[in-house]
């Protein structure tokens, strides 16, 4: 299990979530992802995205104008 | 002791959610037949989506959630959201069925993302066989659309995006031919719907059986391209760069601000409030850029070249024109280059008669 962290800031949504999705989808199991971004929608979209697909929320963080959502990732779906 | 019936293979569809009302109870219909859905979203770039309201301070009250997304929390399905900015330009600049009422390639669009799907469905019948995907479904209606949800375009879809009778449309099937999981027993036809033109009372009725009460209905779609005005400064960045191309930063930008073009060879790109001057101020160190110094007022990009230091003064005048310090007799701004290197200049704020209104895009 390791640690990983994704820059998404200065994206727009859906960007930050498309992002955090494909690499999602290259971690395993158990892997932590800290995703930092400057959509406040990222707030919202991320941790709905992760309910959707399985993967449980950590923490959800804003810090100025920056927001930052860490999860870990869940079972591994068909990667469409 | 009695048998265990046979176990059934529960079948599996991709749907196309937009994140509007007709694809949620698309999906609805199929789940009320025991179909497993997931759901698939496309990004294209144009997508009327929160962030607009992200960028907009005035807007920030309003639900910054994603609809796709929250459509498929709703619904209890996965979502896989696909970036296809790239590819999509393509479909934009060369549809082969040509434009709606603006620049918007429905008909093109709307076969570009069930092929999509399509290689999608084939992509996961081949990696899980029988855990793959069965049938692609869409919240299609029969002449809702006038360029793509046309009773003669429904077939056009089906053929040119490789889907053929493995696309189903729940809330239109009974006005059209059978599909391949009508014809193998996957879903029932006689439980399907035969929802036609623009009325949307049927689908009223169906959401509030479904007991649906929040659904977002945006009234030109969810693309900015059914939208005269983006159409319009869509078509002006082509005309000015004699050239019909675009990069993702440059669909952006015309969803922020004013835009002025004084001349052909420039434009100014104008926040409106905080939260545009923030996103604008992302883009400073790839264009040049004029803010006021002397008095509160608007960062301005400068899209294009300035050809002279007399035109540089007319921008900068403008600029100023959208300052508090409107009404002074002068306005310091200060230019920057996109390195940094930054300069101030006096100036007297335009005159509303001296920004000619067919300047403004």
């Amino acid at each position: 299990m390791s640690h990983h962290e994704l820059d998404a800031r200065r994206l727009l949504c859906p960007m930050p979530v498309i992002k955090t999705q494909n690499q999602v989808n290259t971690l395993r199991q158990g892997d932590t992802l800290t995703v930092i971004c400057t959509d406040p929608g990222a707030l919202n979209d991320i941790p709905a995205w992760c309910r959707i697909n399985g993967h449980a929320v950590l923490e959800t963080r804003e810090e100025g104008h920056e927001v930052r959502v860490t999860l870990e990732v869940g079972e591994p779906s068909i990667a469409l | 002791m009695t048998e265990s019936a046979p176990q059934t293979l529960q079948r599996r569809a991709i749907a196309l959610v937009s994140g509007g009302l007709d694809s949620m109870l698309a999906v609805k219909v199929m789940q009320e037949q025991g179909i497993h859905v997931e759901g698939v979203n496309f990004f294209t770039g144009f997508c009327v989506e929160g962030h607009t309201h992200a960028i907009r301070k005035k807007d920030q009250d309003k639900n910054k959630r994603n609809n796709a997304l929250w459509v498929a929390e709703q619904l209890g399905i996965k979502l896989h959201i696909v970036d296809i900015s790239e590819e999509y330009k393509d479909v934009v600049l060369n549809p082969k069925h040509g434009y709606g009422a603006n620049l918007n390639p429905c008909l093109d669009c709307k076969i570009f993302m069930v092929n999509k799907a399509t290689l999608m469905l084939n992509k996961a019948r081949e990696l899980a066989g029988e855990k793959g995907f069965d049938f692609i479904i869409t919240g299609e209606v029969v002449g809702q659309r006038p360029k793509s949800q046309r009773k003669e375009t429904m077939p056009i879809i089906s053929r040119e995006s490789g889907a053929d009778d493995r696309l189903l449309r729940p809330l239109s099937a009974k006005n059209l031919p059978e599909t391949l999981p009508e014809r193998e027993g996957w879903v029932d036809r006689s439980r399907l719907h035969d929802f036609s033109g623009r009325n949307r009372k049927p689908q009223m009725a169906l959401a509030k059986r479904f007991g649906l009460d929040d659904f977002a209905q945006p009234a030109g779609g969810c693309c900015f391209l059914t939208d005269e005005s983006y159409s319009r400064k869509l078509a002006d960045l082509w005309q000015a760069r004699n050239e019909r191309r675009y990069e993702l930063d440059d669909i952006m930008l015309l969803k922020v601000g004013r835009h002025i073009r004084p001349a052909p060879h420039y434009k100014l790109i104008i926040s409106r409030e905080e939260g545009e001057n923030r996103f604008l101020e992302g883009y400073r160190y790839q264009f040049t850029s004029i803010t006021t110094s002397s008095c509160p007022g608007p960062l301005a990009l400068i899209d294009g070249t300035l050809a002279s230091d007399d035109e540089l003064r007319q921008a900068a005048a403008i600029v100023a024109r959208y300052s508090k310090g409107r009404t002074d007799d002068e306005v310091v701004v200060e230019v920057r280059d996109p390195s940094g290197v930054a300069r101030q200049l006096p100036v007297r704020p335009a005159t509303p008669d001296q920004v000619a209104p067919e300047w403004m895009v």
